[in-house]
Order: structure tokens, then C-alpha cells, then sequence
């Protein structure tokens, strides 16, 4: 190793060691969680699938004018598993599909849970009026009907892959922001955060220093579980017609599939592959997340 | 600053907020502070409506402008008086709270109606659809649930809770569409779209319940289906907490026999907490309920926000958006009353 001439119980190696090894229990705790593994399986070949598409799949099988298929066939030949309304391969149109899913259902999520946090933690930092106020503001839109406002939100907003994120993102945080505030509660009275306060830690200090890396073990698990229902709403907002009309999207797909009659027409082979491959990913990271939640949640952990 | 002080507070305190600060409360001032809540998140539903709308960088005229490709300086002008956006912006928003009040919610661009008058339509069939669903979904939960926690780790638990995960990650729409394919263009078992048979059945009004809750079937099925998993797990997790309690014990010490341990026991103590989030969830059956209704061309306010999304036809959406989000928070307002006379622990707390 690099670090060789420190001195092996300098600061910052002990506190590498105790990382490492804090990292090695939470593997091996959920390792021996099958679900969680059979979720990170299925997940590691989805992200492949995804970034490496391009490179063996040409994006010409998405353009609409150069298909080449006859127009909804079953699957058949070359089609393994059918033509869409316009002759293209439904195989390829689902693989492709999946990066802008992804792309969605990871950026929503990492903008969701960064909100939810920040005012979970500053609302159990603050006391009086600041916690109350953000205290109500959660509770306002935590019982709003998040889709709905999505709607709206990208209603007003310029058509795009970035307004999308953004309806999603602003939308669904007030989960994320109350399990944070318990958290962040609980930690706050422990005797570490006083006696950081008694050297006189200033609150960016103490929120920063003491309370985040507390909490962000649980947050990490909450942002696992935050990406499935982002990559859900993400297809719904496709199949209302609010998506990015220029990229593939499984949500898109199924939209098309309705609007063209493939459903009255009973093209089961357009249904079902947009649809199993939505529920596949988003289980993925339901059990990839409940596997996380067991492992790093201490409220669950004793069960 | 008086905060380095209050973080040693314990936790408890600030953690049950309202509910375990004012220690014997009285019913007048719990139902004051819930109803002041409540009256906060309606003045905040109408704030939200009127900003979302006035103030977001795509404002109406705008896009308007845009959809019909070019428009005169006169024409501008006509739009923005019919939305009164001459106006200054309190002028604007103190209109707009007294047209609010007295229900009026403007005009729809698509149909050219009063969009209260389309939401009045409107309103009861979305209220059949997702009541239907919603009671379906809550009995069906909470049954696999409490049996799931009382036999749980058994083949019965894995395989109900895993149902229900997967179901749960199935997109309300997408479920739709293949039951749709299935029952309705397969097996032709059920009508494809609508509430009632076009043209109306003879019969009598026997004949006609039957023709809607034909039609009603497959949309409440879908919802179902979708939403009855979270309430399992809520049910599941909350009976679990109390699977180790010691009136248990007492009450099999007594003789009495396992399921009459769960039903009158065990169940009446975990339900309390899954109340609480079936209520704090109505917004994600609300949200169900527009895909659901576009998928079987149900004639609800889902399907009616639907419809406002292409034009675009803001008042329309306006109204829906501030009718949907009022109807969620009342119904959490009811839930917190009722709660105060259900819940021992809420009464004397």
C-alpha cells in the first residue's frame, strides 16, 4: 500500500481500518440476505446492459422511417420477440429503453433523498418556528398526491429528461425527510453531539461532522428503495405523454402500444417486455433496498 | 441562541410532536389544532395552485402563444386580460382567493365550461372507483397481513409477502393494460371502456348497477392490486412489534384459542398504526386512480387531469390539482378526528 510510511496507527489509518472492517460486516450481513443478493445480481446486469448498449446494439433500430420489420408481428425469425406499430424490434427498443429509465430513476432519486435529508436534518436540528415551519411544509406535501403534481410541474415546465427528474425529485421527498428527522432526532442526544457542541461546534459543524455521517448509512438504504418508485413514475409520466418524446422509454412504449391499438388489437409480445422489464428493475432495487434497510437501519436490525 | 441547551432535551419530547406535548390535552383544543393544520395545508393547496400556475417561467401565455404558433399583439393582450395577467400579481392572487371561495374555478379551455361544473361531474365516479379499490385493497391487506405476522417465517408469510412485492412494483398502468388484453379483448369477460354501456341497458335500475359494476371490475381489481401490498407490510411490521407483548402471553395463559388471541387481541393494537398510513398514503391511491382511469377510459378526474395535459388546459388542471389535493387532506383531517375517539392513547395523552 501507498500509505506504508505513516505510521500504521496514525488518525486517519485507524479510522481507514475500522471503515474497512465496518464495510465487511455490512457485506457479509448482506450476503447472507438472499433476496437483497438475488436484487444486486439482477441490478449489475441491468446497469451493464445499459451503459454498454451502444456498443453493440446501432441506434438505427430505434429510427421509425428505417425499420425493418413487417408492422406488429409476433415474434418470429430475426424479431425474437416482435415488431412494434412502426416494424421495429421490440427486443431492441426494451434494451434501449432501459438507459433512460435508469438515467431518471437514479438522478429523481439522489435529488429527492438530498432534499428529504437536508430538511429532516435541519428540521430536528432547529428548534421553534424554522423546525415548525419545515415540519408543516413536510407534512403538507407528504399527504399530496405526488403524482398529480408532477403532472402539473412538467405541464409548465419545457418537455425534457431534466424537467422529468426535476417532477419527480421535488415531488417525493417528504418520506426520506421524516425518517431523517427521527434519525436525526435519536442521534442529536447522544452525549458525542454535546460534547461537540461544548468545544463549540457551530451548527454547520455539528450537522455536517456528527449528524450526516450518522444518518447516511440509513439514507443510502432509502435512496436504494427511492430509485424503484422513481423508475415507476418515470413510466407513468412517459405513458401520460409527458416524456422525452425523442428517446426510447419503456413508459413511451406502452403509451404507443395503447394509442395504436397493439392493445385491442391484442399484441401481447408490445405489453409485456416494456412491462416485465419496469417490474424487474424496480424489484431489483426494492429488494436491494429492504436488503440495505435490515443491514444499516438500527430500529429493524434487533428483528 | 438557546439551542446548545435543547439538544440535550430527550428525544421523546420533540419526537412525538403535538401529540405528547400537551399532556391532557383537552378534545376541544386537539380538535383546534387539527383543524387549524388542516386549515393551513387548504390555504396552502390554494397558494400552491395559484403559484404553480402564475409564476412558473412556462407561464400560460406563453405556451399558448406557442401552441397556436404565432399570435398579435392584440391577441396577447385579450389572453392576458381573460386571465387577468395585466393585473399586478396581489391584485392577481386576491381575485383569484375570493373566485376560490365563492367555487369558481374558471374556465376550461377544452370544453369551454365552468372547470367546478366538470369536477362536480366528475367527482363521484372517481370516489366509486377508489373507494371500491381502497376498501378491497385495505380488507385484503390487512387480513394477509396479520396472518402473515402470525405465522411469520412461514411458507404462507414468504409467499403472501413476496406477491405483494412484486405486485407492488408492477406500474398501475401497465397491470391495466394487460388486464385489459386479457379479460377484455382475450376472454371478452368485460367491457374494454366506460362506466356504463353505451346506449344505456333495459332493465331497470337492477340492470343498470349490474351494467356499472361490470364495467367498475377491472379498473378496481387493477387498483387493487397495486396498492393492498403496502398496507400487508405496514399490518405485517406493525403485528410483529406486537407479537412478544406480555398481554399475549396473558391472554393464551387464559386458554383462549390462537386465532381468537390474534383477532380480539393482537390485531386491535396493530391496527392503529396501519390506520394512520392508510390515510397519510390517500395520495398515492389519488394518484393511481389518473392512470387507472386513463387506461379504462373511466370518466373521473384522473382521466379528466389526463385530458387537461395535452392542450394544455391550465384551468382545468388548476382545478383538479387543488380538488384532488383538498380531498386528500380533508380525508386526513377526518382521520386524525376520528382517530382522537378511537385511540385510547391519543385521548388521554
Amino acid at each position: 500500500m501507498t500509505t506504508n510510511q505513516s505510521p500504521r496507527n496514525s488518525p486517519r489509518a485507524v479510522a481507514w481500518t475500522r471503515r474497512r472492517a465496518a464495510l465487511g460486516k455490512v457485506w457479509r450481513e448482506f450476503a447472507a440476505n438472499k433476496s437483497g443478493l438475488f436484487g444486486l445480481a439482477a441490478l449489475v446486469v441491468i446497469v451493464l446492459v445499459a451503459v454498454t448498449v451502444p456498443l453493440w446494439l446501432d441506434r438505427e433500430v430505434l429510427s421509425v422511417t428505417r425499420a425493418t420489420g413487417e408492422i406488429l408481428a409476433p415474434p418470429a425469425g430475426d424479431f425474437w420477440l416482435g415488431t412494434d406499430h412502426a416494424g421495429r424490434s421490440v427486443l431492441a427498443l426494451t434494451l434501449w429503453g432501459a438507459r433512460i429509465s435508469l438515467l431518471v430513476g437514479i438522478s429523481a432519486a439522489i435529488l429527492s433523498v438530498a432534499i428529504g435529508t437536508i430538511v429532516g436534518m435541519l428540521s430536528a436540528h432547529f428548534r421553534g418556528w424554522t423546525a415548525a415551519v419545515l415540519m408543516r411544509v413536510t407534512d403538507f406535501f407528504l399527504v399530496l398526491p405526488a403524482l398529480v403534481l408532477a403532472i402539473v410541474l412538467s405541464t409548465m415546465l419545457e418537455r425534457g429528461v431534466g424537467t422529468i427528474i426535476l417532477a419527480i425529485g421535488v415531488t417525493s421527498w417528504p418520506s426520506t425527510a421524516r425518517l431523517v428527522r427521527a434519525q436525526t432526532l435519536t442521534i442529536e442526544t447522544r452525549p458525542y453531539i454535546e460534547r461537540a457542541h461544548a468545544l463549540g461546534g457551530g451548527h454547520m459543524h455539528v450537522l455536517s461532522k456528527h449528524v450526516l455521517p450518522a444518518v447516511l448509512p440509513l439514507v443510502l438504504a432509502n435512496t436504494t428503495l427511492a430509485v424503484g418508485s422513481a423508475i415507476i413514475s418515470e413510466s407513468t409520466l412517459a405513458f401520460l405523454g409527458l416524456g422525452d418524446a425523442s428517446t426510447v422509454s419503456w413508459g413511451g412504449m406502452l403509451k404507443s402500444a395503447l394509442d395504436t391499438g397493439a392493445v385491442t388489437a391484442g399484441a401481447w409480445w408490445y405489453l409485456l417486455p416494456p412491462g416485465f422489464a419496469i417490474v424487474l428493475i424496480v424489484l431489483a432495487f426494492t429488494l436491494c433496498g429492504r436488503a440495505l434497510e435490515t443491514v444499516l437501519n438500527p430500529n429493524l436490525r434487533e428483528r | 441562541m438557546a439551542d446548545i441547551p435543547a439538544t440535550t432535551e430527550p428525544a421523546a419530547e420533540a419526537f412525538g410532536g403535538r401529540r405528547a406535548r400537551g399532556g391532557g390535552q383537552s378534545t376541544v383544543r386537539y380538535l383546534a389544532t387539527k383543524l387549524g393544520g388542516g386549515a393551513i395545508s387548504l390555504a396552502l393547496v390554494a397558494v400552491l395552485g395559484f403559484f404553480l400556475f402564475r409564476a412558473m417561467p412556462g407561464n400560460p401565455v406563453r405556451s399558448v402563444i406557442e401552441g397556436r404558433g404565432s399570435a398579435s399583439y392584440e391577441e396577447i393582450k385579450r389572453i392576458k386580460a381573460e386571465w387577468k395577467m395585466d393585473e399586478p400579481l396581489w391584485t392577481q392572487f386576491v381575485d383569484y382567493m375570493g373566485d376560490l371561495l365563492r367555487g369558481d374555478l374558471g374556465t376550461s379551455i377544452k370544453y369551454r365550461a365552468p372547470v367546478a361544473e366538470l369536477i362536480g361531474e366528475r367527482f363521484w365516479w372517481t370516489i366509486l372507483l377508489t373507494g371500491t379499490a381502497l376498501l378491497l385493497a385495505v380488507a385484503l391487506g390487512l387480513l394477509l397481513g396479520s396472518r402473515a405476522a402470525w405465522r411469520h417465517g412461514s411458507r404462507f408469510d414468504r409467499w403472501s409477502t413476496g406477491t405483494a412485492l412484486v405486485l407492488w412494483s408492477v406500474p398501475t398502468f401497465w397491470l391495466g393494460l394487460i388486464m385489459l388484453v386479457v379479460f377484455s379483448v382475450g376472454l371478452d369477460l368485460f367491457p374494454t371502456a366506460g362506466m356504463t354501456t353505451p346506449g344505456g341497458v333495459s332493465g331497470g335500475w337492477f340492470a343498470e348497477l349490474l351494467d356499472v359494476l361490470h364495467h367498475l371490475a377491472l379498473p378496481a381489481i387493477t387498483m387493487t392490486a397495486v396498492i393492498y401490498a403496502q398496507y400487508l407490510m405496514v399490518m405485517r411490521s406493525s403485528l410483529l412489534e406486537e407479537m412478544n407483548a406480555d398481554y399475549l402471553t396473558t391472554a393464551r395463559a387464559k386458554g383462549l384459542r390462537d386465532n381468537l388471541v390474534r383477532r380480539r387481541h393482537a390485531v386491535p393494537n396493530a391496527l392503529l398504526p396501519t390506520i394512520t398510513i392508510i390515510f397519510l398514503h390517500m395520495g398515492l391511491v389519488v394518484s393511481g386512480a389518473v392512470t387507472v382511469e386513463k387506461v379504462f377510459s373511466w370518466q373521473g378526474l384522473g382521466l379528466l387531469t389526463y385530458e387537461a395535459i395535452g392542450v394544455p388546459d391550465y384551468p382545468l388542471l388548476q382545478g383538479t390539482l387543488i380538488v384532488l389535493a383538498a380531498a386528500v387532506i380533508v380525508m386526513n383531517l377526518l382521520a386524525d378526528v376520528i382517530y382522537r375517539f378511537v385511540d385510547p392513547r391519543v385521548r388521554s395523552a
